[in-house]
């Protein structure tokens, strides 16, 4: 058994997928990328996450990891020679958690609802997206203290809970010809998102925005193709 | 700097009590506040204005919300004794892994035994047992979800126990019956302190949990 061998399962659409990667970006570590098919789960994923069946897990030294935030502790716990991903303070890596919770639980739901809603329901959807963003921008304005991220000078946990989702942002702006971020009512957010974006650890695994356009459009077309469900 | 610590918190709430069985552990003096969630007070809405629920732990006059991020926060700080995770990276995602997973699937499941009725509450009982089975096989013949000790996983699951009544009258499940090695472990869990002082009276939680089911259910 190769000493620090690590995989990670993943999809390259998966906003999920993209955090422990950018976390072994940013420690520098090197790892295999085994893509599963889509529709399809492989013997490995299914004996390593029997429990949720889900990508991404991370396979380090044939142990595997599930979850994505979770993962992401991991990473910076056990590669402590790099870059902290986690603020040190206890109070900051509660604030991390919390809104990394939110966007998860909160506003990821409504970017979702977003997709397959229509007329009423969609507006409503979206305005709870817009309120969402407002509500991060104010957490921006606090956590980052003035910098870069808010993990402050470098990227931090929160960066990687909400920034995976940014290509996603993009194609839902695209998809429903609407600005979610805005100069005019989230002008921290937009220069932080190009930040985000630009920087090295995120840059090789942040999918283009028409390719992902692209897949999104299929998804759509399957989900409409499906059978009806049954009442 | 004195340590001041504030609990606002509702006494039925399972996930109120993971934080109560944490400060007793670490053996920390805070004040509780008992809200009503009917009523939500001025300092609730100030302290959590994004989701508006208990618990908030207030320290120092700065909140922090949501019952497992609380729990690691009081893990941190209080670093001196009692320690909830593990130490070791592995075991420590581990952990996170399965208090996640109780916070993902039994309260949802749970809820469907005591809220409703007909196929939605069978669905709900069949999905609540797969869910305690799931779980009964982590735990195996360890004493506890953390293995010898009482941690971070037993500490998110056990306050459900003290609804398990309540879901056997209304739900019509015998729980010890399906799940034995769950019973078991959660008796040794109440043999500590913590949370033997923690854990509400089930037949007052039955109580109420009867009252908020006339809300869904009209019998």
């Amino acid at each position: 058994m190769a000493k620090n061998d690590v995989k990670v399962l993943g999809a390259w659409p998966s906003p999920y997928v993209m955090r422990p990667r950018i976390a072994l970006n940013i420690k520098s570590v090197n790892y295999e990328f085994l893509e599963e098919k889509f529709d399809s789960k492989s013997e490995l994923l299914l004996q390593s996450n029997p429990v949720h069946k889900k990508v991404p897990v991370l396979i380090h030294d044939d142990k595997p990891i599930c979850e994505s935030m979770i993962i992401v502790e991991y990473i910076d716990e056990v590669w402590t020679s790099g870059p902290s991903i986690l603020p040190s303070d206890p109070y900051d890596r509660a604030i991390h958690r919390f809104w990394a919770a939110y966007v998860d639980e909160k506003w990821f739901a409504a970017m979702k609802g977003l997709r397959s809603a229509q007329g009423e329901e969609r507006k409503a959807f979206l305005d709870r997206v817009i309120e969402g963003l407002a509500l991060l921008e104010e957490a921006f304005g606090k956590c980052s203290k003035g910098k870069a991220f808010f993990g402050g000078d470098r990227i931090g946990l929160l960066d990687i809970a909400f920034g995976s989702f940014l290509a996603w942002l993009k194609v839902t702006e695209k998809v429903n010809g609407v600005k979610l971020l805005d100069e005019a009512k989230t002008p921290g957010l937009v220069k932080w998102a190009e930040r985000f974006c630009a920087d090295a650890a995120v840059k090789s695994v942040m999918p283009e925005t028409e390719k992902l356009l692209e897949f999104s459009k299929f998804l759509a077309a399957k989900m409409k193709g499906a059978p009806p469900p049954k009442n | 700097m004195a340590n001041e610590v504030v609990l606002l918190d509702f006494w039925p709430s399972m996930f109120g009590m993971r934080v109560r069985i944490a400060l007793a552990e670490k053996g920390i003096k805070y004040e509780y506040k008992e809200e009503d969630l009917k009523n939500k007070s001025p300092l609730l809405l100030e302290m959590n204005p994004i989701n508006k629920k208990i618990p908030v732990l207030i320290h120092n006059g700065k909140p922090v919300c949501e019952s497992l991020i609380i729990v690691q926060y009081i893990d941190e700080v209080w670093n001196d004794k009692s320690p909830l995770l593990p130490s070791e990276p592995y075991q420590r995602a581990q952990a996170r892994f399965w208090a996640d997973f109780v916070d993902k699937k039994v309260y949802g499941a749970s809820r469907k035994v005591w809220s409703t009725t007909g196929e939605e509450e069978e669905a709900g009982k069949k999905e609540f047992f797969e869910i305690l089975k799931t779980l009964e096989v982590e735990l195996g013949d360890k004493p506890y979800f953390g293995g010898e000790t009482f941690g971070y996983v037993d500490l998110s699951f056990i306050t459900f126990y003290s609804w398990f009544h309540a879901y056997e009258v209304l739900g019509n499940i015998n729980i010890e019956a399906e799940c034995p090695k769950i019973i078991a472990w959660a008796k040794r869990c109440l043999q500590k302190e913590s949370v033997a002082k923690t854990l509400p009276d089930q037949k007052k939680v039955y109580e109420f949990v009867a009252q908020m089911r006339k809300r869904f259910v009209s019998e």
